[in-house]
């Protein structure tokens, strides 16, 4: 079984190779010339203002909650659908309404947090 | 050693070494990112132990998930970057005993314990046997798990939002 996991393992090689060679071929055959300019932090060519340590909108923790929440759905939903063709053949289109009502009950909480505010930015 | 072994070293080394970073770097931004490698190490030795959904949810929630809202926690704390971290070390001897006689415990309950290795084939992959078991013989909980999701969402949103 643990051939298949074979082209993951692949693509894991590649990232970390490809990560680590352009970071030593940039420093090896690069030109270095240093000035302060240059040094500065990249702002997309604007003098970077303030510090980068600043605290963030405590809005963001919200959005961050609702997408765990709905990440813990998707995982129920992952074996499901690796399974759907066979299930579907053998009970029909109870399969489909089941994880629909799965899915409806959430999408109650989605409207809740809609209807509340949680998305709203000001 | 077969590629079996060399793969597992490989993920013990990744979450051995990032765990040990974690507990010793000093900025805790750093230590978060650290945190990513231990969980993706995790992650790759459950896939050894033919737990392929596990190691999804470990992917997913964890990596995904939990450690966004870990780098969150911090972004949102004021300050945390530049504290001044004041813990010291004290009481080396005693420290090093207990450590040790813990460690020496642990050895023993490792080497002594009959450990059951089981001669069954691994099963080849879980999901699907776990697609089939949510749908048939769980049906109740797996709805059941929905209206515990839709509570913890309705939670979060109404206490956020006060």
């Amino acid at each position: 079984m643990i051939e298949q996991y074979l082209p993951v393992f692949v693509v894991l090689g590649f990232a970390a190779l490809f990560g680590i060679a352009v970071v030593i071929s940039s420093t090896l055959f690069g030109p270095q010339r240093p000035d302060p300019e240059k040094s500065s932090t990249y702002e997309s060519g604007m003098t970077p203002v303030g510090s980068t340590k600043e605290r963030v909108s405590v809005k963001y923790y919200l959005i961050a909650m609702f997408f765990i929440i709905f990440d813990i759905e998707v995982i129920f939903v992952y074996p499901w659908a690796v399974q759907f063709k066979k299930l579907f053949g053998e009970f029909g289109i109870s399969v489909f309404i089941s994880m629909f009502i799965f899915l409806v009950v959430l999408e109650l909480g989605y409207l809740y947090a809609y209807k509340k505010g949680g998305f709203r930015w000001d | 050693m077969n590629i079996y072994d060399a793969i597992f070293y490989l993920f013990a080394v990744v979450t051995g070494l990032s765990a040990f970073f974690v507990v010793t770097t000093r900025n805790i931004v750093y230590a978060a990112f650290f945190l990513l490698f231990t969980f993706f190490g995790v992650a790759g030795i459950y896939v050894l132990l033919g737990a392929d959904f596990i190691a999804i949810v470990q992917l997913i929630i964890y990596v995904g998930g939990i450690l966004i809202l870990l780098l969150f926690g911090v972004m949102l704390t004021n300050k945390i970057t530049s504290v001044q971290i004041k813990t010291g070390t004290l009481q080396i001897v005693p420290a090093a005993v207990g450590v040790g006689l813990f460690a020496g415990f642990l050895i023993a309950v490792l080497t002594y314990t009959e450990w059951k290795t089981v001669d069954t084939a691994l099963p080849l992959t879980t999901t699907e046997f776990l697609g089939v078991m949510l749908l048939q013989e769980y049906l109740v909980v797996f709805e059941l798990l929905g209206i515990l999701l839709l509570i913890a969402l309705i939670g979060a949103a109404s206490i956020a939002r006060r």
